[in-house]
């Protein structure tokens, strides 16, 4: 349980890891969207390709977006980019920054899932199976060109009744796979590289513009949080004074107009001070009638307290 | 357990990631309806498209409505819309922030139940099977059938233990034709809402920002301030119970003292604070008459003020006695406005 709230709170704490602590998130829903996604190809000549690269391409957009809406610094970001000037001068390099840092987040899911579907095969074989050389395949070579593109439209589906047995099937099919696999571990490779001399290469190029880009988004951060939270408590104390006021002004006009007996004591504590000067049904009832039909007014200055 | 409560208090101290956090169970719950669910398609010509797009279409709007009713917020926004002007005045966009907000999370189970329908794929094969192109599809050699036996066939793709047109059009081939296509869909529907979203959320930096920070800071103290009333008001009747239940013993026991005449046992002075509490009630019959009257004539809901031992009646006010009939005069102007 400690470790638990340690981990919960090491992540609040830090802007930056609560960011990558979604990113890390939406790579593991890529991946279980993937694996419970029932992909299913149409084995049909014109459907193929698009089926197969439409789902290669069309959810990492979504993921890439969902990354964008998902990630609260890129709301932080456009409000800087975007706000008038005033008295704060706008620094683009913090700007900039923000903004890769934003989108090399995003980009992280959707890479997740292009390289888990190459790695798997199963969208490369569907897209391409229509468009390898019949020649080199012996069930394939001698058949006339239309059927072939639609036998090998079929290649995917294992179960189709044209394809349970073919052998020359099973052969496309790897051979297609293979081609994905070296194109999915390619990728990852060079994107591997690309990020670790990224990493180990910044250091030597302009360090302190960077320390100084970094303090400053986080502190643009920083700042929009404590303003919310800020606000929220103004708002609750000024809520309290607000209904304070009410009951008060509540009881000076029961005391103006009834006959009752005045409630005070000098001195007393307690219970009295709790009812504030309403003791009886009807002042009850007023009193809750007047807070729907007639609101008091926002202000809690002083001049409002009589 | 403290894992929950310590999630629990994290939503709970914002108000809208508590709001998220419904929203998100409720997206959940959304999806484990539909696998829940037992898909059963009739197979018939005209019955699969209203079951098919019924189960795609119906569900969503319930859950729609369901966002709504568990937001807590809609009372609130309601109870703002309507109320009488009084010393307040109505802000409008205030009220649009409110609904926008509500309805923006209203929408996201119903939008995960349509795409994971979508990309399911059996409520597009049950709706429109009967549409498959069998010209392009369908077997070349297949028997001459009535436009009337052709549907009738057609609507037994979704049934595989049922279906007799193999020769037709192969079951898989339709089946996988109409897939593909419930996919696309669903995976462009997927793509549309976030676009959507993405739009919604980036484009209002860019133009009205000063007016959402005001909307947001005033819907907030609205909430925040109907929940302070509430517990003011809470307060204020846990005190009046109490002061009149106190009352209410405090006359018993006054009346009894008066009807049997006696002089009241005076509790010995180092008695202290147990004797307070019996509030002059010390025996079986006592109690069991004050227990009567509690449940036979309940006091009225108004509290006298506390008896004090001054002369003139006055009671602690310092009022100055100069004026004694003004306090008439003003109650009668009053009783006769009324």
């Amino acid at each position: 349980m400690d470790r638990f709230r340690m981990i919960f709170q090491y992540f609040q704490s830090n802007s930056e890891s609560v960011m990558n602590g979604i990113c890390g998130l939406l790579a593991l829903a890529s991946v279980k969207m993937y694996t419970s996604f029932d992909f299913s190809c149409p084995c049909l000549p014109e459907y193929n390709v698009a089926y197969g690269l439409g789902i290669m391409f069309l959810p990492p957009i979504i993921l890439f977006l969902c990354g964008l809406i998902l990630n609260r610094q890129s709301l932080v970001m456009l409000e800087e980019w975007r706000r008038p000037e005033g008295r704060r001068k706008k620094d683009l390099a913090v700007i900039r920054y923000m903004c890769s840092s934003i989108v090399q987040r995003a980009m992280v899911a959707p890479v997740v899932w292009i390289v888990v579907t190459l790695l798997d095969g199963k969208c490369l074989i569907c897209a391409f199976s229509g468009s390898v050389d019949p020649q080199k395949f012996v069930g394939f070579a001698n058949v006339s060109t239309v059927q072939v593109q639609q036998l090998l439209a079929k290649v995917p589906c294992k179960d189709d009744e044209l394809m349970r047995n073919n052998t020359s099937r099973k052969a496309v099919s790897r051979y297609l796979r293979c081609c994905s696999q070296a194109l999915g571990w390619s990728i990852l490779l060079i994107l591997i590289i690309a990020a670790f001399l990224a990493r180990w290469l910044r250091p030597c190029f302009d360090q302190a513009t960077l320390l100084q880009a970094r303090h400053w988004s986080n502190y643009i951060d920083i700042e929009q949080k404590v303003f919310e939270e800020t606000c929220c408590e103004h708002s609750r104390l000024f809520a309290h004074k607000c209904i304070l006021h009410f009951f008060e002004s509540m009881r000076q006009e029961i005391k103006r107009h009834s006959f009752s007996l005045p409630w005070e004591r000098e001195g007393v504590e307690g219970e009295e001070d709790l009812l504030r000067g309403i003791t009886d049904q009807d002042q009850v009832n007023k009193l809750l009638k007047t807070w729907y039909y007639e609101k008091p007014p926002l202000d809690v200055s002083q001049a409002h307290q009589r | 357990m403290d894992k929950f409560r310590m999630i629990f208090q994290f939503f709970q101290s914002n108000q809208e990631s508590f709001m998220n956090g419904i929203c998100g169970i409720m997206a959940l719950a959304s999806t484990q309806m539909y696998s829940a669910f037992d898909f059963n398609c009739p197979c018939l010509p005209h019955y699969n498209m209203v079951y098919g797009l019924g189960i795609l279409l119906v569900p969503p709007f319930i859950l729609f409505l369901l966002g709504f009713v568990l937001n807590n917020n809609i009372s609130m926004l309601a109870e703002e819309w309507r109320r009488p002007q009084g010393g307040r005045g109505k802000d409008p966009s205030v009220l649009r922030y409110m609904f926008c907000s509500m309805a923006q999370r209203a929408m996201i189970a119903p939008a995960v139940w349509v795409s994971v329908t979508l990309l399911d794929g059996k409520c597009i094969t049950c709706a429109f099977c009967t549409s498959v192109p069998v010209d392009t599809l369908g077997n070349a050699s297949h028997p001459r059938l009535s436009q009337g036996e052709i549907q009738r066939v057609l609507a037994r793709i979704p049934c595989r233990e049922i279906y007799n047109g193999q020769q037709l059009i192969a079951n898989e081939v339709a089946v996988r034709y109409l897939r593909c296509i419930s996919q696309a869909l669903g995976w462009c529907f997927v793509l549309l809402m976030t676009t959507l979203a993405f739009l919604v959320r980036s484009l209002r930096p860019c133009f009205s920002q000063a007016a959402f920070l005001k909307s947001r800071y005033w819907s907030h103290y609205i909430d925040i301030e109907r929940k302070l009333f509430d517990e003011t008001c809470a307060e204020h009747a846990r005190s009046f119970a109490k002061v009149c239940i106190q009352q209410f013993f405090e006359g018993m026991s006054t009346d009894l003292v008066a009807a049997r005449c006696h002089l009241p046992r005076k509790a010995p002075a180092d008695a202290g604070e147990a004797a307070e509490k019996l509030l002059g009630i010390t025996d079986q019959g006592t109690m069991n008459m004050a227990l009567k009257s509690w449940h036979r004539c309940k006091p009225p809901l108004h509290l006298h003020p506390p008896a004090l031992p001054t002369g003139n009646g006055w009671a602690g006010e310092g009022q100055p006695p100069t004026h004694p009939s003004a306090p008439r005069r003003e109650t009668a102007a009053y009783y006769s406005c009324v």
